[in-house]
């Protein structure tokens, strides 16, 4: 069955419509190359499952975006309105925007795992260093996409949040000032502000995502996936010219994703009708106050996915360094493709000293995750100083603990059991 | 039959546990010698899906809130729908003469005739559930106390200096609040709260007050997000479809990758 539906595919029809759609577009070459003929690895684990899931959650935020922009109105004096409307007046309004909202906390679950499992296999080593740049570059577009999606709302925590962030700039010297000016359209985070952010969050950004995904997963098909066993199937070929560890994209891993996209939904569908603002994370309780520039809200926090950096910002006790920090912690990751020496690339066959390495630094972002949610004071500033330490040691330390670790040999095929 | 009868002594049990625990709970606060030590545990335990206490709660707002605070993003209509109020009751009890029922919830007190009374406007309460929480409602409503130093008369602890008169003194009556003094670990003194005495009953005992402000805070949930019933309605069936979906899925999955050895 699996085997005709690849050959069909294969070779088309003569006749008929599929013939007369292949002979001006190549439909049937597509899916022969890039999903019936395109191998992956079989020994893929859980963690394989948050690429396609990346993709589910991509599109469902371009859905659910494209119905909230048919009723939200940008501007100081409309956006807060107007999303209550969405959620009171709008049909199954609030169904969109709890989508949309659950949806970008969603997002940035689904690519912190999925970053991991590259950090777990050394998926961005040679030679997937572009694969993991382009990776990277989606993630700074997804938080730029999640900054300014924040503000839009127009609540208090979204004013506030944006006056925290966008003074950031300023902390740039000379440039700084008329940067943050050239950035808010005004003196102070305003109509303009809100117009903008607008702008840039529904059409600007989701190019620019759109346009990197797709070099992310040209770079994927070239280099083919890593695996758990870190070993590259392309170097053992069968007699057919095939990977001898490979499958078949499709159907094995279509057939196996939606597996995970059916669990994933269960989990959403969970948070999204039963507990939307999920206590105060993805939604929070200030932000169903209108913007006023003349309440603070108890404590600035922003949202969950951008604590970890928050906490080392406030860490630090200069603000222009507590930026650069924040900024280099941001950015460290664009360098692990060279900083890692390892010969070999999955943690399976790698010594206690990479292992420790990962742990402690994995221990660290949650830490400063939950960190940066709380006041910055006493106990909960010396601790993310501390946890702040290990986040850059792990990158700093990489090619020295990296080359020493005494790794194992790695076998010539995957491990795979068959069920 | 020994399983049998550990089962119903079990059983048993757990039922005069819950009896025991229905009754401390229905207990009347003055029995408690410190009544309002606590204060700042007191959850507002409310059920946006009993119906009648959110109507009670719709009820008291439209009495005794409405004066000063609007529901600026709920029509009355929406309110009728959702609490099944028939419209020709709406329109006789809840509606301010003159409003019709596609009218948005506004008070009829001007706002800056209000900022001047009050020192500022009283905010709308749509969101005020969401906002400040509902335990935050609960608490508010329920530790005013007598301060003759405020212009109001009235002071309270859950949020100090509140411009907002104990309107519902009527039914609470009036309590003082006790507070001691502690050294603190300076040398400084602090007043820290104590317990609330009462000063004058009101209409109500202590027990119907606590239930009014709970069904007053249900309806300020309700407001807060109208939806949520239905969401919660919808979303039971959308996990069970996901869930028979996800066990299809694996299905074919096992199906699909009994060829890969």
């Amino acid at each position: 069955m699996v085997v005709h539906g690849a050959a069909a595919a294969a070779a088309p029809a003569k006749k008929g419509l599929w013939a007369w759609v292949n002979k001006r577009l190549p439909v049937s070459e597509f899916i022969s190359e890039q999903l019936t003929g395109y191998y992956a690895p079989k020994n893929f684990n859980i963690w394989y499952f948050f690429g396609s899931l990346a993709l589910v959650v991509l599109v469902l935020q371009l859905v659910t975006g494209i119905f909230l922009t048919m009723f939200y109105k940008p501007g100081e004096l409309t956006s807060f309105d107007s999303v209550e409307f969405i959620m009171r007046e709008v049909n199954y309004g609030w169904l969109i925007r709890y989508l949309h909202s659950t949806g970008a906390s969603a997002f940035f679950i689904v690519v912190y795992l999925h970053m991991f499992r590259a950090l777990l296999y050394g998926s961005y080593k040679a030679p997937r260093e572009l694969l993991w740049l382009f990776g990277m570059a989606v993630y700074l577009a997804l938080m730029a996409e999640a900054f300014m999606g924040y503000v839009l709302p127009w609540g208090n925590m979204s004013f506030w949040g944006a006056q925290v962030i966008v003074n950031l700039f300023g902390t740039i010297p000379a440039l700084g000032p008329p940067l943050v000016e050239w950035i808010r359209g005004d003196y102070g985070i305003a109509d303009a502000t809100v117009n903008r952010f607008f702008a840039l969050h529904v059409a600007a950004i989701p190019l620019a995502l759109l346009l990197l995904v797709a070099l992310h997963l040209v770079a994927l098909r070239r280099t083919g996936s890593n695996n758990p066993d870190g070993i590259e199937i392309k170097e053992k070929l069968g007699a057919d010219g095939k990977p001898l560890d490979g499958i078949p994209f499709h159907p094995y891993y279509t057939v196996k994703d939606v597996v995970g996209v059916g669990v994933f939904f269960v989990l959403f569908a969970l948070i999204v009708f039963f507990v939307p603002t999920f206590g105060g994370l993805f939604l929070e309780a200030p932000n169903f106050e209108p913007a006023n520039p003349l309440s603070t809200p108890e404590h600035i926090a922003p949202v969950w996915y951008f604590t970890p950096y928050y906490a080392i910002l406030r860490a630090v006790p200069d603000q222009r360094l507590g930026a650069l920090f924040m900024l280099l912690a941001v950015m460290s990751f664009l360098f692990l493709p060279w900083l890692d020496r390892s010969p070999v690339k999955s943690m399976r066959y790698r010594g206690w000293m990479s292992r420790t390495a990962l742990a402690l630094f994995t221990v660290s972002f949650v830490a400063l995750g939950y960190l940066g949610l709380q006041p910055a004071e006493g106990l909960y500033v010396a601790l993310a100083r501390v946890f702040a330490v290990i986040y850059f040691l792990f990158f700093l330390l990489m090619p020295l603990y990296s080359s020493l670790d005494p790794v194992k040999p790695v076998p010539g095929r995957v491990t795979f059991h068959a069920h | 039959m020994r399983a049998l009868l550990a089962v119903a002594l079990l059983s048993a049990a757990m039922l005069g546990g819950g009896t025991a625990r229905a009754a401390e709970e229905a207990a009347p606060v003055e029995a408690d010698a410190k009544y309002g030590a606590d204060w700042a545990s007191w959850r507002a335990s409310n059920d946006v899906a009993d119906m009648p206490s959110v109507q009670r709660g719709a009820r008291n707002f439209a009495s005794y809130c409405m004066g000063c605070h609007s529901l600026k993003y709920e029509h009355w209509s929406r309110l009728g729908q959702d609490l099944s109020i028939p419209s020709a009751l709406l329109i006789q009890d809840l509606l301010p003469p003159g409003d019709k029922t596609t009218d948005y919830i506004l008070t009829s007190m001007p706002a800056a005739d209000a900022a001047n009374w009050f020192g500022k406007t009283p905010p709308d309460l749509s969101l005020m559930a969401r906002a400040r929480s509902r335990d935050y409602l609960y608490q508010f409503l329920t530790t005013f106390y007598v301060d003759p130093t405020r212009q109001t008369g009235a002071n309270n602890l859950r949020l100090p200096v509140t411009a907002m008169p104990h309107v519902l003194s009527e039914l609470e009556g009036l309590k003082a609040a006790v507070f001691r003094d502690v050294t603190k670990a300076d040398g400084g003194h602090e007043q820290v709260f104590d317990h609330f005495e009462q000063l004058a009953p009101g209409r109500l005992t202590t027990a119907e007050y606590d239930g009014f402000v709970r069904d007053t805070v249900n309806f300020l949930d309700y407001v807060s997000d109208p939806s949520q019933t239905a969401r919660r309605g919808l979303g039971l069936w959308v996990v069970l479809f996901l869930l028979v979906f996800t066990w299809l899925a694996w299905l074919v999955k096992r199906e699909y990758w009994k060829d890969v050895h």
